[in-house]
């Protein structure tokens, strides 16, 4: 009887968190990388969720398809979503490039890795190029950090600067509020893809040099690929919540 | 050191089993790129150009669900998350709770702004 329960007690537990091994299989990094992602979602669904409560809380709303309707170079007006369209096709064909850096990595194929690290960083830069004319094109209309089209106006000249813009009521608050946020928001969106391309450069860098064949795994190339899809996936909401809704 | 590239080599292992290949990347980019078309076709075709839909709580709704469906395809094929251990999944969806409590108090405080700023008149005083 007595001899069952200690051999029971002394049985060796080998269940993933009885130690020796690593319990979620995953490197260090890797699991870092994805804690700093989420602390990260943190800040945009911060971010996202008071331009909800905003627009909630204000009587009217900036109608997205009358603010956002010029194709930079070919229409000034009346093809509204067509130029982010653009922009978010360059993002997901960015994101999948990097997939297949990933996948090249994973099979240990440098001229691969090097040649999807590629496309992605000129995705990443044609990205880019297109927030810059966007935002320069918002600019030049009057619209910026702490100002709309109407600042400094008066009486009625107020809702006729602003008239363009609603379908609804106008109102001098709801449009600095959808600048001040527009700004804000995609500016931080902007950020991360800046630091994306930067980090992109620095593993085509590695990679060329040799550093993670030598090293013996392209793991890190897979670190900053899940950084690059987070920016893809936050432009997906971004895209939502600003040019749809 | 050495344990430490084990462990390298023991992840770099698993991934190189449970994962896509070329075929899979394409193809969830390509289911990717249909729901963004299909967001375009309401938004630009029924919304906009035709006026069948009118823009309210039902088309939002239909645009949330298919960005947190374009989303789920990102996360769970594109980062990978999908064949991770289901302990470390967890560990990182499980914060999104607050996001979802915070996103329903944000609303309800919103409306409450709404209403109660807007519906009394000001009275300056003289």
């Amino acid at each position: 009887m007595s001899t069952t329960t200690v051999s029971q007690l002394d049985k060796v537990k080998d269940g993933p968190w009885s130690g020796g091994k690593s319990p979620w299989n995953l490197e260090y990094g890797k699991i870092m990388m994805w804690f700093f992602l989420v602390s990260d979602a943190f800040t945009f669904s911060a971010f996202l969720i008071y331009y909800g409560a905003q627009k909630f809380a204000q009587p009217t709303w900036i109608d997205a398809d009358k603010i956002f309707q010029s194709i930079p170079g070919i229409a000034e007006h009346g093809q509204p979503l067509v130029f982010v369209g653009i922009m978010t096709f360059i993002l997901i064909m960015s994101s999948v490039t990097m997939v297949l850096a990933v996948d090249a990595g994973h099979r240990n194929q440098k001229q691969e890795v090097v040649k999807w690290m590629l496309w992605t960083i000129l995705g990443g830069l044609c990205f880019l190029g297109c927030q810059a004319i966007e935002w320069t094109h918002l600019h030049h209309q009057g619209f910026w950090f702490g100002r709309n089209p109407a600042t400094g106006l008066e009486g009625d000249a107020v809702a006729e600067a602003l008239a363009p813009y609603f379908t609804k009521d106008i109102s001098y608050t709801a449009a600095l509020q959808f600048s001040n946020l527009f700004f804000t928001i995609t500016g931080f969106h902007g950020f991360h893809v800046s630091v994306g391309v930067l980090l992109n450069i620095i593993i085509l860098w590695m990679t060329m040099n040799n550093t993670f064949e030598r090293r013996g795994t392209y793991l890190m190339v897979e670190k900053v690929g899940l950084y690059w899809h987070f920016v893809d996936l936050v432009w997906v909401f971004v895209f939502t919540f600003f040019y749809l809704i | 050191m050495s344990h430490h590239n084990e462990n390298i080599a023991a992840a770099h292992d698993h991934h190189d089993h449970g994962g896509m290949d070329k075929k899979g990347i394409w193809k969830v980019f390509f289911i990717l790129l249909a729901l963004t078309a299909l967001e375009f076709l309401i938004a630009l075709g029924f919304v906009h150009h035709w006026g069948v839909i009118e823009k309210g709580m039902v088309l939002n709704t239909i645009y949330i669900v298919l960005t947190l469906v374009k989303a789920y395809y990102i996360v769970a094929y594109f980062m990978h998350l999908k064949f991770e251990k289901s302990g470390f999944i967890l560990c990182c969806a499980i914060g999104f709770i607050f996001i979802v409590y915070f996103i329903i108090l944000l609303l309800i405080e919103g409306d409450f702004l709404l209403y109660h700023l807007h519906s009394h008149p000001l009275f300056p005083s003289k």
